[in-house]
């Protein structure tokens, strides 16, 4: 005599994106960094935006902040996120 | 039985070997489970009369839909009775509005935890408790009902400590959260009812909410100095934990609410008092040593609350003591409280062979 039980979890499957092709070299490019607006963000990415520009020869640095650190960020910004060769996004505290 | 049902299923020796086997997955909060077994999990979906793929909603930000045979598992699993399903349904309803913010309450350091609060005659039908040990183990069906939200959490949305859930500390109303007003032993309208919930229906609200906080004033009889004590408590949150303005919850007992009603204060007068003394300056954080951060804002002052409409307050609590508490919004209004009314479906009809 066996007990019949149901598996609880989703069981769907989530479809993986395919990734932006990775890029060979950081020389000229434009970085977009999304902050989520955190207290420790301002000094994290002033340091993430040098390093970029003084070690990897990046060209130009686009700081985006999300109005709201817990949600998404908005589609103003995922759009024009398409014209960029790099988005770094991060916490930042 | 089973053959409506969609999900995976395992043929296991006993009920010891359930436990282990769901344990082992990492499907439990560490406690025993109720075998979800296809009959149980039947049961409830015909309490509710409807179909295992039901949409009870959609997750918004990581655009998961949340099934009726998924959370029915789950509620099984933390112990519910069919009865007792219809309050995590409309939970979940209400959790997956857009205004709750579900995912970045379950996913913050913050560590908080969905409370549930309900109104209205199904309190009674299913034997929720509003005295005493109100926000601890009162009885049963708030017991599961809180439970099941939290299994369901961590099974469909994937909300295990360390995946989505990233909270520093969390606290331990996220093994269970879920209250009853005692409406039977209040002067004021229901909290639901104030929410613009019709006066026969019953309803959910919920919260995405940090840890009860405690007062005593066992001192006065004056409303105005009862409520002193719950707005120092909320300044204290204020100072202490976050200085948005949100939902707070007021958890006022019997004793407090005799007083209150010999006075002649409601709902309203009470929501009001509140809104004007539970207010801090920025300044206040250098008490407490968060002086970095207040730069230029030491004289802009702050409400807990930003309008007295946003106090959630709710009668519950033993006959005796003067005990009551505070329960704080997770952070601001980020998320915010959302109240829905049980069974209030329009389009529903019964699924298939479930006619009667």
């Amino acid at each position: 005599m066996t007990i019949r039980v149901l598996n609880p979890t989703s069981e769907s499957t989530v479809v993986a994106l395919e990734p932006a092709p990775r890029l060979q070299s950081l020389e000229g490019k434009t970085v977009g960094l999304i902050s989520n607006g955190k207290e420790g963000t301002a000094g994290f990415f002033a340091h993430v935006d040098r390093l970029l520009r003084e070690r990897y020869g990046v060209a130009e640095v686009i700081l985006r902040t999300k109005s709201n650190y817990s949600a998404p960020a908005e589609d103003e910004i995922i759009d024009e996120a398409r014209n960029w060769d790099l988005a770094i996004t991060g916490l930042g505290d | 039985m089973s053959s409506a049902l969609n999900s995976q299923y395992f043929d296991l020796d006993d009920t010891g070997d359930v436990q282990e086997f769901y344990h082992s997955r990492g499907w439990t909060d560490g406690f025993p489970i109720v075998p979800p077994t296809p009959q149980a999990v039947q049961a409830c979906l015909n309490w509710v009369l409807m179909p295992p793929n039901e949409i009870i909603g959609i997750e918004p930000v990581r655009e998961r839909a949340i099934d009726a045979e998924k959370l029915a598992i789950n509620a099984v699993m933390a112990g519910c009775l069919p009865m007792h399903f219809p309050a995590v349904v409309s939970a979940w309803m209400a959790m997956l509005k857009d205004e709750f913010l579900l995912h970045g309450t379950t996913a913050s350091t913050g560590g908080c935890a969905i409370l549930v609060i309900l109104n209205g005659s199904i309190r009674q039908e299913i034997g929720a408790h509003s005295d005493f040990n109100v926000l601890g183990s009162s009885d049963r069906a708030t017991s599961v009902i809180g439970r099941a939200i939290r299994l369901a959490l961590i099974n469909i949305l994937q909300v295990s400590p360390g995946a989505i859930d990233r909270s520093t500390l969390g606290h331990p109303g996220k093994i269970s959260y879920c209250i009853a007003e005692d409406e039977e032993n209040s002067n004021w309208p229901s909290l639901a009812e104030s929410r613009d919930i019709p006066t026969d229906a019953s309803a959910v609200t919920v919260l995405a909410a940090g840890a009860p906080r405690q007062i005593m004033n066992e001192w006065t009889t004056k409303p105005e100095e009862i409520l002193d004590t719950y707005a120092a408590e909320m300044r204290a949150n204020m100072r202490n934990y976050s200085i948005w303005s949100g939902n707070y919850v007021v958890v006022m007992p019997a004793q407090h609410r005799e007083h209150m009603r010999v006075a002649g204060w409601g709902r309203n007068e009470i929501a009001s008092y509140l809104f004007e003394k539970a207010r801090i300056k920025r300044s206040e954080w250098s008490t407490v040593g968060k002086g970095s951060v207040i730069r230029d804002k030491g004289d802009t002052e702050y409400c807990a609350l930003p309008s007295p409409d946003h106090l959630l307050l709710v009668a519950a609590g033993g006959p005796a003591g003067g005990f009551g508490a505070i329960i704080p919004p997770w952070l601001g209004m980020k998320s915010q409280a959302v109240t829905v009314a049980i069974g209030a479906c329009v389009d529903c009809e019964p699924p298939p062979g479930q006619q009667n």
